[in-house]
């Protein structure tokens, strides 16, 4: 007897063992011989600048937010999604009332600006004529 | 001991072995890392609890929502380049009291509680069909009452997530 579920999780010891073979076997069939640059991390070519650990923007967070919420959302369509053949007209309205009521809040973020990719403001380089030095503005990453 | 038991004691170690070292990583990387088997191996044993719908909600929230909050919050908050990531041992004696204390009342109530097993019920097909049906007709109200707890939960961090505007261009 197997039921659904247990085929979920031949798929993933399937899945498990075929990275665990891949690798092993890589292990086992390459050559070894290392040096500095085959052992460095692989960036496209380029010579790898600085820690893979870098700080991210805030707005990211924010769009993180607001995606939960509607995660969260989606789990509640879920079970409706299921029935609602069953059950005719009746879930499909109660279904548009759940909806329209979160729709209240998509529209409340939107007309806020938290949807808005808000990026800093230019900094145009200016010219100093006295002394004609050019400044050139202090860019911070990302 | 049959296959259902080999695969709980299966979750049940990936959740206990990721728990624990989401508690005594020095890394907190590492920690946000080993938290995603945590609740991979609840929701595993969810399903073998025949609750499916909480597994999927588990998997779909918690790995697919709240941990990618967690990991964003991690990269967001600290000094990334050359400060050390660590995380300390603190208040080491209270602690060991909170956990004793709910710990052994747990213990203590699988001990004392009277289980009420039934046996021989043929096993629910799907828990997802029940839900939706009971969602739609008994529990209705509830239902809609949840979006507006959802409203109020999206407009409330909004407002206090959203970057200040006039600090913003002052700045």
């Amino acid at each position: 007897m197997l039921t659904d579920f247990g085929k979920v999780f031949i798929f993933f010891l399937i899945g498990g063992l075929f990275v665990a073979a891949g690798l092993i076997a890589a292990w086992v069939i390459r050559p070894k011989r290392w040096y500095p640059s085959k052992l460095s991390t692989y960036e496209c070519g380029e010579i790898p600048v600085g820690d893979a650990i870098v700080k991210f923007n805030i707005r990211f967070y924010v769009i993180a937010l607001i995606f939960l919420i509607f995660d969260v959302e989606v789990v509640f369509l879920f079970p409706w999604a299921v029935v609602f053949k069953n059950l005719g007209m009746f879930a499909f309205i109660e279904m548009l009332v759940f909806l329209s009521i979160l729709f209240v809040g998509y529209a409340y973020v939107w007309v806020k600006g938290d949807l808005e990719w808000d990026k800093p403001a230019p900094q145009l380089p200016s010219i100093n004529s006295k002394q004609l030095k050019i400044s050139t503005p202090q860019t911070t990453p990302d | 001991m049959n296959l259902v038991d080999i695969i709980f004691y299966f979750f049940a170690l990936i959740t206990l072995v990721s728990a624990a070292i989401t508690v005594y990583s020095r890394n907190i990387i590492y920690s946000a890392f080993s938290l995603l088997f945590t609740f991979f191996g609840v929701a595993g044993i969810y399903v073998l609890l025949n609750a499916d719908f909480i597994a999927v909600a588990q998997i779909l929230i918690y790995v697919g929502g709240i941990l990618m909050l967690l990991v964003f919050g991690v990269m967001l908050t600290h000094k990334v380049i050359n400060v050390e990531i660590k995380t300390g041992i603190l208040n080491v004696v209270p602690g060991s009291i909170i956990t004793a204390i709910i710990g052994g009342t747990l213990c203590g109530v699988f001990v004392v509680t009277d289980w009420f097993i039934v046996e021989g019920v043929p096993p629910i097909k799907s828990t997802t069909t029940e839900i939706g049906t009971m969602f739609m007709t008994k529990y209705l109200l509830p239902f809609e009452i949840a979006s507006v707890v959802l409203l109020v939960a999206l407009i409330g961090a909004a407002y206090i997530a959203r970057r200040d505007k006039s600090k913003n261009q002052s700045a």
